[in-house]
Order: structure tokens, then C-alpha cells, then sequence
């Protein structure tokens, strides 16, 4: 790590920086930019699918019913009639949103505690690294099922209990990292300058540990994709009419002996993403040479 | 070691004291009471059974009243099932939840631990990488997709074995247990790969090798007892993983399980029956956790040092 803020800063000049540097090896990785490659195609198609999708949302045909693949219908219809590829679309705006939005409030919690706590140390550290310790014993899965229960199925909650028991990893994480890069150099000179706690954090310390945050941030979305998934595969999660991979699941998986494909293929989309996340995210960790916490 | 040990349990009681508080208010606030049904309930009936299950007193009141009966392992009765206690309903899920999870990973540990140290053998050779991609699919591909997948394939189309069920017919433990144990074995063996990777680069791996043992003794004796330490710690995070997902795997092949349980109860909102099963699970888990990680400080004196530092 020292010898490779070294070279990032002595060669800035000359041009190569350490985001270009890591792209340049990210580029080698097939499998990462494979899977950059249909983050970015699904990710497009989300944004679009309004605009793109083949037939309405809610428009059924009752008389139609399920019906495997065909030219008319891409990905064949459910027992309502309903277009499957449209439902997926849409499901898939849902199912990435849940992922990324969660992930994003996980990873300012997580920034924000494990910054403060690194930097300060101490006691306010050790007081609050042990209380995400007590957090980490406690059974999630349990509490988000229970949360839902309690004040009925809503997508905000939804996102924010997701968000909420995602961010211990990325905290822990962050705490090291700032721990490490306190003691450098550039910090000293920071102080020496007069600059604040707050103000060397943001503007010295978090950019700094920005490979970690990326790396660490790409392999926590597919966690909160599977978490959205299981809870609206159990109905606990997202809530008709809107739909999710997970919920598309849920129906295909009712009706896979007559009807295999309502399973096969929302599944295919939900295990895709997840695989393309994993392998950027494992991509990314070798590109920006970060050990992680999870192997 | 006792001090560490000690020092774990002091730190358990309160989290399971938290969680105990948590979920009972967090029921509570609950909208809707439990006896609020479709059908119209008389007021002196209503009365009654809110007298009858404390609902009338002030909550503090209710909060160390269920103190008190959790203390003599009383959770209750279920508000669902007149007649049935929570304590019942527990008794007769928890064997099979039980059992299904020791299957589920005694499936994972033996596919993960052996296919993640063979890999670790030959690093980057074929028998590393087919493993290696395995794992990542068995990582990707949730229980919820897998489980149907199973059955729609061996169950449906092959007829290989029952398709739903738990003891009824010869061989329909096996697709629940695969299907629960299928992630953890994919990341038993990416753990145990880095593990023994990590050790088999270690100088006294080299002694070993320098004094003339065999491979397969250097591996056997030396290496896998550092190499498999990371499986000891992640255990108790594992068994945490298994309980929840033993919801989706008991829902899908219809195990009369405690997950299965969990998410009925959560569906007809029998309070007192979450309120029990959640105190229950989380107890386990915390126990399971402090379990594991007193393993792995027995196992590997620099963990415990660490740990003790941190205090």
C-alpha cells in the first residue's frame, strides 16, 4: 500500500494515475470486464425499459395465458398472459435499485462510522468498533422479516433495513483503512497546515481508501440483491403490483412443472447480475490490490 | 483462555438481553391486535382474552411479566393456535430444522473441504479452477433458485428422488439438504483454499517438507490444521446463515420445520409466536457465535491475543 501511494504521487505528473493504472490491469481481467460489460447493458435497459419494453406492464390476456417462448413473445408470457421479458424489466429496474440504493446507504453509514471511529481512536473507537461487534452477533435475516412484519411491507423500509445491517463489513473495513493511512506522511503535513479533523478526513483520508470502498462496495450489492430476493420470494419483500426477480421467482417457482420457463428465466437474470457483480468486484480487488475481509 | 471465554459471555448476555427488548417492543408497536380477526368478537370475549394473555396491563408491566416467564423458559402461548404454546410449536420444529442443517453441512464441509484443498494443491491448474468457478456459481445461485431447480430436474424430469416432505418417503431429505447446504460448500471451499494456500507457503510447511515427510503427512499432520482454521471461525456465522435459510428451503419442499413456522407465523401474525421464535433463533445464534469464536481463539493463540488487545 505505501509504496503504492508512492508511486501515485511522485508519477502524477507523468500521467498515470492509480485509477488508470488499475483500469489498465482491470482491462486484462476477461471475466471483470465481462461482467462490467453486462452490469452496464442491464443497467442501460433498466433505465430504459419505460421507454423500451416490448408490451405494457399491466396489460393481461387472459385468453392467452402461459405460453413458452416465441417470436411474438421473446420470453413466452405467465398464466395471466402478461409479456415475461416485460415483467422482467420491470422486475429488474426493482431488483437493481433495491441493490444499488441499499448498497449506497450501507456505504455512507459504514464510511462515515468506520472513518470516524479509525480517526479518532481511543476510546470513542473502541466504543464504537465493539458495538458493531454486539451488531454483528445479532440474527438480520430474522430482524429485517420481523421489521417487515411489524409495519407492513414498504420499499423504503425495505431499503433502509437492508441498508442498516449491511454496513458493519464496510465499516470494519474503513477503520482499518483510516487507521493505516493516519500515520502517513501527507496526513502529518495536513495538520502541520492547520486543517481540520473533519477536513482531512473528506479531503485526504476517504479518497485515499477509495479501492477498498469500490471493491468492497461491488461485492456487497449482489448480498443486498440476494437479500431483496429472499424476502420477496418468501412475500415478504416487494409487493404486487410491482414486482422483482425474486418475486418472479416466487411465481415461476409455483408453477414450474407446467411452465419451467417463468423459473428458468428470471432466474437466469438474478444469477447473471449476481455472477457479473461478483466477478468485477473480485476483478476490481486484484486491479486496486486489495486484501478483503470476506476470504 | 477462561478470562477470554468469560469475557465473550459477559459480552453475550447483554446482546441477547438487547434483542429481547427489541423484538418485544417492536411487536408490540405492532399495528393491529392479535385478536383483531375477520370475524366480529364479542367485547367481553375480547376482554377476556386480553386478560387472559396480560395484554390489559400496562406494557412495562407485560415486558417483565414475559421477563420473568422467559427466565423459567416460558415463551408463551401462540396466539394462532389456542391451546398450542410457543414453547410446543419450537419442540416439535426445532428437531427437523436441526437435522436438515447438520445434513446441509456435513454436505457443504465435505464437498467444500475437499474440493477447496485439492484446489489449493495444484493452484491454478484445472482441478483449482473447476472447483473455483463451481463455487462461485453455487455462490450466485440462491437457495430459492437452486431448490426448485433441484426438483424440477431430479424431482420432476429425472424422478430420482421425492420432491417435497421430511421422513415421509425413503431419500426425500436429500434435495432439501443439497439445496440448504449448497452456498456454504461453495464457500467452505473458497475458505479452505485461501487457508491452506496461506499455510502451505509458511516456513514450517518447508521444515516439514526439508525433513523428509511424505506429501500426503506434511499436508495431513501440518498443513490442514492451520489451512482449515478460517472454517472454524466461519461456522458461527454459517449456522446463522442456515437457520434463515432453512425458512426458504423448509417453504419450498414443505419441511415441518421451525423456519417454516417462522414464516407462517409471520404471515398470519401470531405475535407471540415471532416474539418466541426470534428470541429463540437469535439466542442460538449469538451462542453458536461465541461458540466458534472461542474454537478458533483455542485453536490459534494470535486470534485470542488479538482479541484480548482490542478489550
Amino acid at each position: 500500500m505505501t509504496e503504492r501511494q508512492h508511486f501515485e504521487i511522485s508519477d502524477l505528473d507523468s500521467g498515470i494515475s492509480l485509477g488508470k493504472d488499475a483500469w489498465i490491469r482491470l482491462r486484462k481481467n476477461r471475466l471483470a470486464v465481462g461482467g462490467l460489460v453486462i452490469l452496464v447493458f442491464f443497467f442501460v435497459i433498466a433505465l430504459l425499459t419505460p421507454w423500451i419494453a416490448p408490451y405494457d406492464y399491466e396489460i393481461q390476456d387472459l385468453d392467452l395465458g402461459a405460453t413458452g417462448p416465441s417470436l411474438k413473445h421473446w420470453l413466452g408470457t405467465d398464466i395471466f398472459g402478461r409479456d415475461l421479458l416485460t415483467q422482467i424489466m420491470y422486475g429488474g429496474r426493482i431488483s437493481l435499485s433495491v441493490g444499488f440504493l441499499a448498497t449506497i446507504v450501507a456505504l455512507v453509514i459504514g464510511v462515515t462510522w468506520g472513518s470516524i471511529a479509525g480517526y479518532i481512536g481511543g476510546r470513542t473507537d473502541a466504543v464504537m468498533m465493539r458495538l458493531v461487534d454486539i451488531l454483528y452477533a445479532l440474527p438480520f435475516m430474522i430482524f429485517i422479516i420481523l421489521l417487515m412484519v411489524v409495519f407492513g411491507r414498504n420499499m423504503l423500509l425495505l431499503f433502509l433495513a437492508i441498508g442498516a445491517v449491511e454496513w458493519l463489513t464496510m465499516a470494519r473495513i474503513m477503520r482499518g483503512q483510516v487507521q493505516t493511512l493516519r500515520q502517513q506522511e501527507f496526513v502529518e503535513a495536513a495538520v502541520a497546515m492547520g486543517l481540520s479533523r473533519s477536513m482531512i478526513l473528506i479531503r485526504h483520508i476517504v479518497p485515499n481508501a477509495v479501492g477498498p470502498i469500490i471493491v468492497y462496495t461491488t461485492l456487497t450489492i449482489p448480498g443486498v440483491m440476494l437479500l431483496e430476493a429472499f424476502l420477496s420470494f418468501l412475500g415478504l419483500g416487494i409487493q404486487p403490483p410491482k414486482t422483482s426477480w425474486g418475486l418472479l421467482i416466487a411465481y415461476g417457482a409455483e408453477t414450474m412443472e407446467e411452465y419451467p420457463w417463468l423459473l428458468l428465466f428470471p432466474g437466469f437474470f438474478l444469477a447473471t447480475t449476481l455472477f457479473s457483480l461478483n466477478f468485477l468486484g473480485d476483478g476490481l480487488r486484484d486491479a486496486l490490490d486489495v486484501r478483503s475481509a470476506k476470504d | 483462555m477462561t478470562r477470554y471465554i468469560i469475557v465473550r459471555i459477559l459480552q453475550a448476555l447483554p446482546v441477547i438481553l438487547a434483542v429481547i427488548t427489541a423484538t418485544f417492543f417492536l411487536v408490540r408497536m405492532a399495528p393491529g391486535g392479535p385478536f383483531d380477526s375477520e370475524k366480529a368478537v364479542m367485547p367481553e370475549v375480547k376482554a377476556a382474552l386480553e386478560a387472559r394473555y396480560k395484554l390489559d396491563q400496562p406494557i412495562l408491566a407485560q415486558y417483565f411479566s414475559y421477563l420473568s416467564d422467559l427466565r423459567e423458559g416460558d415463551f408463551g402461548p401462540s396466539f394462532k393456535y389456542p391451546g398450542r404454546s410457543v414453547n410446543e410449536l419450537i419442540a416439535a420444529g426445532m428437531p427437523i430444522t436441526a437435522e436438515l442443517g447438520l445434513y446441509a453441512l456435513i454436505f457443504a464441509v465435505l464437498l467444500g473441504g475437499v474440493t477447496g484443498v485439492i484446489a489449493s494443491l495444484r493452484p491454478n491448474s484445472w482441478v483449482d479452477h473447476i472447483p473455483m468457478t463451481l463455487a462461485m456459481i453455487g455462490i450466485c445461485v440462491p437457495s430459492f433458485l437452486l431448490g426448485p431447480s433441484l426438483v424440477l430436474l431430479f424431482g420432476v424430469h429425472l424422478d430420482w428422488f421425492p420432491v417435497s416432505g421430511w421422513g415421509d418417503i425413503p431419500g426425500d431429505k436429500v434435495l432439501p439438504s443439497i439445496t440448504l447446504g449448497a452456498a456454504y460448500a461453495a464457500y467452505v471451499s473458497r475458505l479452505s483454499r485461501a487457508g491452506m494456500l496461506e499455510v502451505l507457503s509458511q516456513d514450517y510447511i518447508r521444515t516439514a517438507r526439508a525433513k523428509g515427510l511424505a506429501e500426503w503427512r506434511v499436508i495431513t499432520r501440518h498443513a490442514l490444521r492451520g489451512g482449515l482454521l478460517p472454517l472454524v471461525a466461519f461456522m458461527g456465522p454459517a449456522f446463522a446463515g442456515l437457520l434463515s435459510g432453512s425458512f426458504v428451503v423448509e417453504t419450498i419442499f414443505q419441511v415441518p420445520g421451525l423456519g417454516r413456522f417462522y414464516v407462517q407465523a409471520a404471515f398470519n401474525r401470531d405475535y407471540t409466536m415471532i416474539l418466541g421464535t426470534t428470541i429463540f433463533l437469535s439466542t442460538l445464534i449469538v451462542i453458536f457465535n461465541l461458540l466458534s469464536d472461542v474454537l478458533a481463539a483455542w485453536m490459534n493463540p494470535r486470534i485470542r491475543s488479538d482479541l484480548l488487545d482490542h478489550d
